[in-house]
Order: C-alpha cells, then structure tokens, then sequence
C-alpha cells in the first residue's frame, strides 16, 4: 500500500505543490536529452545510408572528445584543435570507408556489424594509445553554473549545447533537403541500386556520411566530455542511444531528436519524483524499460519510416 | 544489323557467373546501332536482365561477374568500368520493377538521374523541362512522394530520371511489367519519340514480345542464357517459331526452341 501511494499519490502531489521545481526538471531532463538525441543521429544516419548498424558509433564519439582534448593538452587554441579534429573525424571516415565497408560490400549485416565492433575496439585503444587513458578535463570556457530564467534555474552550459544541436541539427536538414549531395544520400537510403544505375557513387556517398556521423559524434563528445570529463565511459553513453532508437525508430531523424528528448526527460522526472519508490537509480534502467515497452506495442518506433506498399 | 551506321554498343560473348558458382550467360553476343531500337527477347530467367546489368555494371552490386568475352561502347572496353562512370559516358540503365526512390518527391527522384552531370543548374533545368514535355503527368505529381504515385506513373519517373543523365543509350528493363496495355503502349511510343527526337537508342528487354517487336528494328532472343535467334523485329514478328512460342498465336502448349527439329541453332557463342 504504501509501495502503491508511493508510485500513485506522492508524486503527482509533489509535482502539484512545486510546479516550478518540475519545470526544471523536465527543462534539465530535455537538455540531457539532446545529447542523446546526437548520439542517436549519428546511429541513424549511417544505418539509414548503408544500413550498417553502426557498434562503433559511441567509440567515434570518445575518439573525437580524445583528439580534441588531446590537441588542446599540445598547445593548440581551441579554434584550430576543433578545425583539426573536424579534419581527423573526415579522414577516419573515409579510411573507414576505404579499409573496412569496401571490403564488406554485399555480405550480410551481421558481418557489417561484426566489423563495427572491431572498429569500436581498435578506436578505443588507438585513441588512448595516441591521447593517454587518463580522465581528461575538456573546458571550452563555457559556464557550467545555474541561471535563473523566469524565477527557473537552468544550467548555461546545457543551453549553450543545445542550441549548438538544435543548430547542427537545421544545418543538417537543409544539407539533406536541399543540396545535390543530400538528396543523393536520401536517394541511397532508399534504394542502393538504383543509385547506383543513376550514377550516384555509393562509397563516396558512404564515406560522406560516416563524416557527418563523425561530426555529430564530435559534438556529442564535446557535450559529454565537458559534462563527465572524457574517458573510456564515453562510450557507454552510446548505449543509451540504444533506447532511444527504439523508441524513435532506427531510419528516422526526426525519431532520433524526440526519442532523445523523450528519454532524456522521462529519465530526469522518474529518477526525481518515483526515484525514491524504487530505492533511487531509476535513471540506470527507465530507458530501457521504456524502450522494452515500445518494443511491445510499437516495434517499429514513434517515427519507424512507414514501408510503403503500393502495386 | 540495323541499317544506320556502325555499333554503338556491342556485346561480345559474354558470360555471366552470380556468387562465383551460378552459370547464367553462356556467350551472349548481341550489338545495338548507333539510334537503334533493339529489343532483348525471352521468357522468365531466359536472363535478359543479367545481360543489361553486366552492360550498366550493375551486377557487381549482385555479386555476379562476367568472367568472359567483353563489353566495347564506341569501340572502347567498358566492363571495368564502375556504374558512375558509364553513366558519364551516356549509358543508363532503368531497372526492372522501377526502382523509385520512395520517399523522394517526383521531381525530386528525376534530379538524382542529373547526379552526374557537371553542365551546371541552367542545364539540368532545361532537362527537367524537357522530362515534364515527354512525361506532363509527371509535372503535375512532381511533388507527390514517388512511393504513392501509380505503376505507371512510376515507370515514367524510372525512365524521366535515366533521360536527366543525358544518355545516348538507355538500357531499359521490361517497362510493361504490370502495367495496363494501354499504358505500355503510351511508354513505348515514348521510347519511339525519344528515340526520333532526342538520338537515344535503346536496348530494351522485354517478355511482352509482341509490343517489343512493334517497336523495335532488331531483336535478339534469349533462352537460358543463350541467344537462341536474332534478326530484324519484322523477320522475327513474322517468323512462325516465335509466333508459336512467344506471341502465343499457336494453340499447343509452350515448349522450347531446342525442341524444334527445322530451327538451327546459331551458335555464334561459340564462334
Ligand atoms: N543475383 C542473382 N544471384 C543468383 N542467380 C541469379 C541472380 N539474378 C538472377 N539470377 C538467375 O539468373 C537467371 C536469369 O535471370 P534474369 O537475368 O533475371 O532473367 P530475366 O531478366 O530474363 O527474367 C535466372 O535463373 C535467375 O534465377
Ligand atoms: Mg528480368
């Protein structure tokens, strides 16, 4: 019973009696979220392009947070280390493209995913074998302190990195709507051959992509690496990406931004208001029970790209 | 061959093996004119498309390899030659059952076909204007997303997006397939005026061979992966082997041109 008035009463009388208090959380649960959402773009982006399920994603994250501390820790100003990585981030790409997909062009996915995982590992350690394994502080001079804003606190840094995604993420919209090249990747994403008997090069498309992914995934790294100090667990943020797919679905960039945002949020109001009905840590598991939900009743996700089916 | 000038396209004796075991061109040779129609006879699995696809280098992407004889366009070797390249070259294939991108709008999926081309927007623009000339009921579905668009209006968006490359040829796949004859025959006078208008010629496969020879000036036919007989589309339409067994005007059961005592193979596969 009282387990029951826990779950059922308390909360709801909580959220009733300090609304601003809630408005904080589910504002600090959506900006937590945004960063899952990059990492999942960045997921979504190579499976949509060349439906390789991408294991090495969260590793491309710590290797971009890595090079970038890395090249600051040299003496670098921060303009030209961010250039730089940009740079190393490209080249990964299409040495990726070159060494591994290349290789593996037409076997099953599973073998694509294999090469992934491996790709993930020699990331790991080549990274810190490069930059150290030690925990790194990245500081990029933007404040990590609370202001208030309409009588809520929020912090400035999570502002500062959301707008930064909501920013990457208009850049990237047009860039696919838009330009020759996007449209191109939308036209791989639906049909690999007839790409190709258009004339539309699939490895530079590939290699293009596994770029942007690398991109997003320096942004995400940044975002992380300032909030939990870069190191190897950079890499388990990934699987928090995991959920998040589910729920948005695996082919879908809008699914990717709001199943981010979902999560994010869900995660922050469970742990604050149910959290002591469980005994504390909901936000280690809500994710995936959310997503085990969804796998349930939606399997496909909120924004699963609807199969058309037209004779 | 056909009457006007020298190959455009010839296909030597080729063979085509899929996952390095499967056998399914043994030695096709065939040749298209520069402005030829000609069309690829033969039933089912007869390997019609495998035999555009090895042209187009569309079948690496299969995992099928020509591992004999050669492919020349213009008199120059083309079977090492990725897809891309080709279609610089101005040869494009639209493949069997379409192939739209379906989440891409109309004209959206006619813009991918100008991937290739360098001549600039003004240029491209001109084309897409000129696809919306041949095609008008593209124009008005030029934002529809080609997945809700009809069968036909899907074939037209397959072969609108190959003509935005520019091509000199088109490889086009059973363009009939499932399609109301009237709407086949609307595509294939398409063919024809692309054919008299713009210069392109044509290697066009097909099951519906009756269409096909109407429109053709020359046509091979495949079967199981040889070709079995060649010749004018006029000789072959009137030619009592293949009213028998591909327009269906006999009454007997389909059988085999190997059945056929009076019919010689020709065996320039193995010449
Ligand atoms: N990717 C493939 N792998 C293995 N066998 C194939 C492949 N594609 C086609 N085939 C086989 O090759 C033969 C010819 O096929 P195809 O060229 O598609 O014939 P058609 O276009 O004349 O119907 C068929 O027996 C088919 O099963
Ligand atoms: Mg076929």
């Amino acid at each position: 019973m009282e387990f029951l008035t826990a779950i059922f009463v308390s909360p709801f009388i909580e959220i009733y009696e300090y609304p601003l208090f809630f408005i904080e959380v589910v504002l600090g649960g959506l900006l937590a979220g945004v960063m899952y959402s990059l990492v999942a773009l960045g997921f979504v982006l190579i499976f949509k392009a060349s439906g390789v399920f991408n294991f090495a994603q969260g590793a491309m994250v710590l290797f971009a947070a890595l090079t970038l501390v890395g090249l600051i820790e040299h003496g670098f100003p921060i303009w030209l280390a961010l250039i730089s990585t940009i740079i190393v981030m490209i080249a990964l790409a299409m040495a990726i493209e070159k060494v591994v997909l290349r290789k593996l062009v037409n076997q099953e996915p599973i073998i694509l995913f294999m090469a992934t995982i491996g790709l993930s590992y020699f990331l790991d350690g080549f990274g810190q074998t490069l930059w150290g394994s030690d925990v790194k502080v990245l500081d990029l001079g933007i404040p990590n302190a609370p202001i208030e804003f309409l009588g809520i606190l929020v912090n400035q840094f999570d502002l500062v990195a959301a707008a930064s995604a909501g920013t990457l993420v208009a850049v990237l919209a047009i860039f696919f709507q838009k330009t020759r090249i996007g449209r191109a990747l939308r036209a791989v994403a639906d049909d690999h051959q007839a790409a190709l008997s258009v004339g539309i090069p699939l490895k530079t498309i590939w290699a293009i992509v596994w770029a942007v992914a690398g991109l997003v995934g320096l942004v995400a790294g940044i975002m992380w690496g300032t909030k939990l100090g870069v190191q190897f667990t950079l890499t388990l943020v990934a699987l928090k990406a995991l959920p998040v797919l589910i729920l948005g679905g695996f082919t879908s960039i809008p699914g990717a931004i709001i199943g981010g945002l979902i999560i994010g949020m869900g995660e922050k109001v469970a742990e604050v208001f149910w959290g002591a009905a469980f005994g504390g840590a909901i936000e280690d598991w809500f994710a995936y029970m959310l997503a085990l939900a969804f796998l349930l009743f939606r399997p496909q996700g909120l924004f699963g790209e609807k199969i058309i089916e037209r004779v | 061959m056909t009457e006007n000038g020298s190959p455009l396209l010839t296909v030597n004796n080729i063979e085509v093996i899929y996952d390095h075991v499967i056998l399914v061109l043994k030695g096709v040779s065939l040749e298209v004119s520069e402005g030829g129609v000609v069309a690829l006879l033969g039933a089912n699995g007869a390997g019609k498309s495998t035999t555009l696809k090895a042209i187009s280098n569309l079948l690496g992407a299969e995992r099928g390899d020509v591992t004999k004889g050669n492919i020349e366009y213009r008199g120059e070797r083309i079977d090492k030659l990725t897809p891309s390249d080709l279609v610089k070259k101005g040869v494009v294939q639209v493949m069997e059952g379409r192939h739209c991108f379906e989440h891409l709008t109309v004209e959206e999926n006619l813009l991918t076909g100008a991937y290739t081309r360098t001549d600039g927007a003004s240029a491209i623009n001109q084309s897409l204007e000129k696809v919306y000339h041949y095609f008008p009921g593209l124009k008005e579905r030029r934002t529809s997303q080609a997945g809700y668009t009809s069968g036909g209006e899907q074939q037209m968006t397959a072969v609108g997006r190959a003509l935005m490359a520019n091509p000199t040829m088109i490889l086009l796949d059973e363009p009939s397939m499932g399609l109301a004859p009237q709407l086949v025959e609307e595509i294939f006078e398409i063919v024809d005026a692309l054919n008299k208008n713009e210069g392109v010629s044509f290697l066009l496969a097909e099951q519906n061979t009756m269409v096909a020879l109407k429109h053709a000036d020359f046509g091979y036919i495949l079967e199981n992966g040889r070709v079995v007989m060649e010749g004018d589309a006029k000789s072959l339409a009137e030619n009592e082997d293949v009213k028998e067994f591909y327009l269906g005007l006999s009454s007997g059961a389909r059988k085999s041109f190997r059945d056929v005592k009076h019919y010689r193979r020709r065996k320039r596969w193995l010449a």
